[in-house]
């Protein structure tokens, strides 16, 4: 899995490709509890080029988004579809600020 | 009914989506419908992995899908410690964030994403979930 990370003045953008699951959702998990670790708690997530999440990488978003709230927050980016409906299902997509571009999100913080 | 295996590996779950993902679209399922089973399965094989063999092992999960004339039947196998799905408590959903556990959600979601579900489980035989997901009416 790769992961890239941009620092913005306010936040840092986090991005992956591919899919998440539970194979792979540790390797995200250590790459966000390293700039949760570093004292940065405003964090978007692009998942522009993500297209499958199981519930293993939801629980990594959830625990990250635990982390940084107050203090900051973990919101979303592009998130296609299928992964949002399921979200919403079961009821998770209402823990996260999700964005259709990245602008936007940047300017949120 | 065409049947592929796989070895007990949590490595192997990208494999394994292809593989029902060419059925699915074979079946005629839209693209929310194939996501929905790319998720059950990958949630239902990830159980199987993680609770049913407690690790990654030579074990076999065996996995057929059926092209059906009103969608997609999935069966996946496997001769793990037979399992209760009922015995999983529903999770806790729409509830604050810290107050959120996890647990149950890989059984929730097979059964939020599939039309009908049914497991079957015996010491002797191992175990046979059953899953369809029918086309949009």
């Amino acid at each position: 899995m790769n992961i890239e990370t941009t620092d913005y003045k306010r936040c840092t953008v986090v991005k992956t490709s591919g899919r998440i699951d539970g194979s792979n959702a540790s390797v995200l998990g250590q790459a966000l509890k390293g700039i949760t670790s570093g004292g940065t708690y405003n964090i978007i997530f692009d998942m522009t080029d993500v297209n499958f999440i199981a519930s293993a990488g939801w629980w990594i978003l959830i625990d990250t988004q635990k982390t940084c709230k107050p203090s900051g927050e973990l919101v979303l980016v592009n998130v296609e579809k299928g992964i949002r409906d399921s979200l919403n299902l079961v009821g998770m997509g209402s823990y996260f600020r999700i964005y259709d571009d990245l602008t936007t999100a940047v300017g949120s913080f | 009914m065409p049947t592929k295996r796989f070895t007990c590996s949590l490595q192997n779950l990208e494999a394994i989506c292809d593989y029902i993902t060419h059925y699915a679209k074979q079946a005629g399922l839209d693209e929310a419908e194939v996501y929905a089973v790319q998720l059950a399965v990958d949630e239902a094989t990830t159980n199987i992995i993680e609770h049913g063999y407690g690790d990654e092992c030579a074990s076999r999960i065996d996995i057929s899908c059926e092209v059906l004339k009103d969608g997609l039947k999935v069966e996946i196998y496997d001769d793990a410690e037979p399992f209760d799905p009922s015995s999983v408590p529903e999770p806790e959903i729409n509830v604050p964030l810290d107050e959120i556990k996890p647990r149950g959600l890989g059984i929730y979601l097979i059964r939020k994403m599939m039309d009908e579900v049914r497991y079957e489980s015996s010491p002797e035989k191992g175990s046979i979930l059953t899953m369809f997901k029918w086309h949009k009416k």
